[in-house]
């Protein structure tokens, strides 16, 4: 048997391709006869267009011009809820909303162009925050400007203010994020009555983009492709948005009679127009024992979804669940709403709500425990989830965990006893302007699809055995940085113990590979490897029925064994499709049982200095404890944790989306203000690896919950380095100076 | 790239004498083109007013750092990466070194020049802070009447105005040597949005010097992006000057300077953090100078 190769840092599959610089995006690609193509949009937040104009010097004869007159299907984009339209017809409600599409073979003139065409657009009454949405300032969707709302009820908690020793109170608020992927999204695509539509891009979910073609044309599955191009980078930025940009150039290249037409977006364009975090605010009350245990939680939150649906109802679902922890509470009531504004939709982004309910949690029982006079790892202590115990949706904890072991493991690491002793020393002395602060987030994160979503989802895996003992992994799940192709290959060759060499991950391709789902929601490692398992030895199983393969065999056997098969069968193929776990029961009417097969538990400890001349916070020191059960490949899960840990810094310090009337007005990496190297600390990664029976190899899923703990444990360290509570982010140096009572 | 290419006319000027006669011959309305680094960053975002440029990149009249007994002489064309290696400018000058290493990043500092931070007229460029609390004087010259020096405290008239022609060029910034003497204390700070290639929200450049008797003999203070130019602190350094730095006189100054800026919110930060950080960064240049 060759070594295992899961749980080795295994060269990265398309490694040598992107260092190379060989590796093929979509902006690399030119095809014969292609017109590039831009999108003009309303810059007006709300209101009733009455015109378009076509003025300046400009050739317009010249140009390609598409409006929502031109759409041959249905004028929606086809996700959840049928609200958005490609191209607004009658009415904005954003202002960034498209109205028109250019296309020319001279891209310079068509920014000229661009900028020449101008709306008569009447205003209407818009609104922007969240409050305003509430309070119908306007009723701007809907009836009441509310998208989508769940209510989880555990126990009473009504009952139980009156017997708490103490009932805490709070409110929390989360900024929106831009995902700064490296490269900024774009499409090429070819389309005519004739050939059908074919799309090419960045992108994290081909069957999205398939889906949303098939309706805009009136065509039939089969007459739309989705190719996936070498991809810069998603971040959940390219979960749904790539529908749009594919729908732009297709619609460009249907009315150019079918040539193809490539729409790049400049990072400006990319950082105003499309999806963003959604910004949040969460009110918490709490009951508690004296001896900190908790008695009931009541949560109010909030998302702002922007002025169309897209993935709000889900990213809320999401945060909605995990707003009350990884902890013991038997009365729990989490209202949540998503709410309507005229900003761009917020979408899908690293942690999908979690991020934002989790902030408030860990930041309001930091600040409970400090009211109670305990320490903030000790309420949690008390409070920590057990085997065999239920969450706020009363899943039963199935899965081996121990969260007091993380935390005793992120205590020691971060040398907590000791530095909080120094710090408080140090604060203490007042020789130094720089105050430092330790804080802690204990949390969890779902991996998959909530709920029945993966039986919807019903995802099928393919896997192809080719000429000397090849083998191909057909699947829609993209390599977008994260290692997919990697860890497939992993995976394959363990199952079937042959050679990492031998396997391949077959360009994402619509006209090819069956529908894995899409790639988001930590599912790509431990749902869909778990059907590259299952898949691949499915081949196996094919040889071994038809008497070409024994029980035993080596490299030689297995390549030998495929030979004779293909000369007599010509194809040799297997498909695995997912099925629910016994254990996966949940109920959508009560948003009540297991809302996730598995969740990866953590610990993180952030150590923080605090400059009182500016209010700047620095991250000195980051520790990361975690259990995704087993690491599939220690490098790269430890580059996911690092990454998301990094992306959290900027969430939770430095990245300020500003919006004015609705439009972003600091959409430059100049003044849109993200970490840099030198802005971050060393980040220790640790995990305790508890195997989950149904993850390949027992892996969970790491993707976002690294997102998820360090905000809440940054700020937690603020709070513990000057005494000051800070509720919302970024905690930008204005932010906290404030709070301070300094400005 | 969102500029039409065609609306814009870029000149390279051969030699000085070429430069200042395109210059003359424009009308007032041909633009300069040094290193690029601000101009470059408004044609990718298709804010570049389209119009004719002149191109002064690698003029040896313009480029060069000469040093005598009383001055040390950058050419417009010194680059920040040229600034930091200069072993005069690292000895005596170390505010500027620093200004220079916290500009942009590497690629910015190899093409961005000392002309061109003082031309673009930006209160918060990173550089003028330093230039003014060392006395800086900048050399206009123009075909029509030849050259001038001026001094650089004064040269900014208002936002992004400044006393030079549409036909002067800048030849020269001129520094006079060892500021402050020996002993001066040479406090830099940038208050950024963050550690690296960052633009600032409030900037202070200060130099000082105590007597023997401790009292305070030379105080000049420069603060940037806190008023429509970069500003020089007369007010504030009249507070410490001939003083002994005691908590009254440091509560004094930082009072003065936030009376003395005139902030504003925008998109980097907010008038009443800019009027408190000039306080406190102030109060600490004070506090180091009295050790």
């Amino acid at each position: 048997m060759p070594a295992p190769l899961i749980g080795a840092s295994v060269g990265r599959k398309e490694g040598q391709e992107k260092t190379r610089g060989a590796a093929c995006y979509v902006d690399d690609m030119t095809l014969p006869g292609m017109l590039h193509g831009v999108t003009v949009r309303s810059r007006v937040p709300r209101g009733r267009i009455r015109g378009i104009r076509y003025e300046g010097d400009i050739p317009w004869n010249e140009f390609t011009i598409v409006t929502a007159r031109d759409i041959p299907g249905k004028n929606v984009v086809t996700l959840l809820t049928e609200d958005q339209p490609f191209l607004a017809d009658q009415f904005v409600n954003h202002p960034e909303e498209a109205i028109v599409l250019l296309a020319h073979t001279d891209r310079f003139l068509l920014e000229e162009a661009r900028r020449h065409v101008a709306f008569d657009i009447d205003p209407l009454p818009p609104v922007f925050s969240i409050e305003d949405s509430l309070a119908r300032k306007a009723v701007v969707w809907g009836e009441d400007n509310v998208m989508k709302s769940f209510l989880v009820e555990k126990g009473k908690v009504d009952d139980v203010w009156a017997r708490a020793d103490l009932v805490f109170e709070g409110e929390y608020e989360t900024g929106a994020q831009e995902q700064l992927y490296i490269e900024p999204q774009g499409m090429i695509a070819q389309a005519s009555p004739a050939d059908g539509v074919t799309v090419w891009g960045s992108l994290q979910c081909p069957y999205y983009v398939h889906k949303a073609l098939m309706p805009l044309f009136g065509l039939p599955p089969d007459r739309v492709r989705v190719v996936q191009m070498t991809t810069g980078g998603g971040f959940g930025g390219k979960e749904e948005y790539p529908s749009m940009i594919g729908g732009h150039a297709a619609l460009l290249s249907w009315k150019a009679g079918g040539r193809p037409v490539k729409i790049i977006y400049d990072r400006a364009e990319d950082m105003v127009a499309t999806t963003k975090r959604h910004p949040s605010r969460t009110r918490h009350k709490t009951a508690l024992s004296r001896d900190g245990r908790l008695l009931g939680m009541e949560i109010d939150f909030v998302v702002d979804a922007g002025a169309y649906v897209t993935l709000s109802p889900v990213v809320l679902s999401r945060g909605t669940i995990h707003a009350a922890g990884p902890y013991r509470c038997d009365h729990v009531r989490i209202r949540s709403r998503a709410v309507a504004t005229n900003a761009p939709p917020h979408g899908a982004f690293r942690g999908f709500g979690a991020p934002q309910s989790i902030f408030a949690l860990e930041r309001h029982l930091d600040r409970a425990a400090r009211a109670l006079g305990l320490s903030p790892e000790e309420l949690r202590r008390r409070n920590l989830l057990r085997q065999g115990e239920t969450t706020a949706t009363q899943q039963e904890v199935l899965e081996k965990i121990n969260l007091p072991s993380l935390l005793d493991l992120a205590l020691e690491k971060s040398e907590w006893r000791r530095r909080k002793e120094e710090f408080a020393a140090h604060n203490r002395s007042g020789a130094d302007a720089v105050k430092k602060g330790l804080g802690l987030a204990v949390f969890f994160h779902g991996s998959g699809f909530t709920g029945s979503g993966e039986s919807y989802l019903a995802s099928v895996v393919g896997a192809e055995a080719g000429r000397g003992g090849r083998v191909t992994v057909l699947a829609a799940s993209t390599e977008i940085g994260q290692g997919t192709n990697t860890i497939f290959s992993q995976i394959v060759a363990d199952a079937l113990a042959i050679p990492y060499d031998w396997v391949e991950v077959a360009q994402p391709d619509t006209s090819r590979v069956p529908n894995s789902g899409p790639t988001v929601a930590s599912r790509t490692a431990m749902i869909v490897g778990k059907l590259v398992e299952t898949a691949a030895l499915g081949l196996r199983d094919k040889l071994r029925a038809g008497g070409f393969l024994g029980v035993t065999y080596d490299d030689r056997a297995w390549a030998e064994a495929c030979d004779r098969y293909l000369d007599l069968h010509g194809t040799l193929q297997a498909q695995a499709k997912y099925e629910l776990p016994p254990h996966v029961k949940w109920d959508d009417k009560t948003y009540t049982g297991a809302a996730y097969g598995a969740f990866g538990w953590a610990v993180y400890v952030a150590a923080v200095s605090v400059d009182t001349v500016t209010y700047e916070t620095r991250v000195d020191d980051f520790v990361a404890v975690q259990d995704i059960g087993r690491v599939l490949h220690p490098v790269f899960a430890a580059g996911q944790v690092e990454g998301g840990v990094a992306q959290a810094i900027g969430f939770a310090l430095y990245e300020n989306v500003i919006l004015a009337n609705g439009r972003m007005v600091n959409g430059k990496m100049t003044n849109y203000v993200m970490p840099t190297s030198v802005d971050l600390p060393p980040i220790r990664v640790f995990f305790q690896e508890v195997p989950y029976e149904y993850g390949p190899a027992g892996a969970k899923g790491v993707g976002e919950l690294p997102m998820d703990g360090p905000a809440p444990a940054i700020l937690n360290a603020i709070e513990d380095a000057l005494g000051v509570s800070v509720r919302k982010i970024p905690a930008l140096p204005e932010v906290v100076m404030e709070a301070a009572g300094c400005l | 790239m969102r500029a039409w290419l065609p609306g814009y006319d870029l000149l390279r000027a051969k030699s000085l004498d070429a430069a200042l006669r395109i210059l003359a011959d424009g009308g007032g309305e041909t633009r300069v083109f040094a290193g690029g680094t601000d101009l470059m960053v408004l044609l990718e975002s298709g804010d570049l007013p389209p119009g004719r440029f002149v191109s002064v990149w690698g003029l040896p009249e313009l480029s060069g750092i000469s040093v005598t007994d009383a001055h040390v002489t950058l050419g417009a064309l010194t680059t920040y990466t040229e600034i930091q290696a200069h072993p005069v400018l690292r000895a005596e000058y170390p505010m500027l070194c620093e200004a220079a290493r916290l500009t942009g990043a590497t690629a910015i500092q190899n093409r961005g020049t000392i002309g061109g931070n003082i031309v673009n007229a930006s209160p918060a460029a990173d550089s003028p802070p330093a230039l003014l609390v060392y006395g800086a004087e900048v050399e206009l010259i123009s075909a029509a009447r030849g050259a001038r020096w001026v001094g650089y405290d004064g040269f900014h008239t208002g936002y992004k105005r400044m006393d030079r022609r549409p036909d002067e060029l800048l030849r020269a910034v001129r520094l006079p040597r060892t500021p402050g003497g020996s002993g001066a204390v040479h406090f830099y700070r940038k208050v950024g949005t963050r550690g690296a290639q960052a633009i600032s929200k409030v900037m202070i450049a200060a130099l000082g010097r105590r007597d023997a008797a401790g009292v305070v003999a030379d105080c000049r203070i420069s603060l940037g992006s806190v008023a429509p130019i970069v500003l020089r602190c007369r007010k504030t350094e009249a507070v410490c000057l001939d003083r002994p730095l005691t908590a009254e006189v440091i509560a004094a100054a930082r009072a003065a300077v936030m009376d003395e800026v005139t902030p504003i919110d925008d998109i980097r930060s907010t008038k009443a953090y800019r009027r408190v950080v000039s306080g406190n960064l102030v109060a600490q240049f004070l506090a180091l100078l009295a050790k």
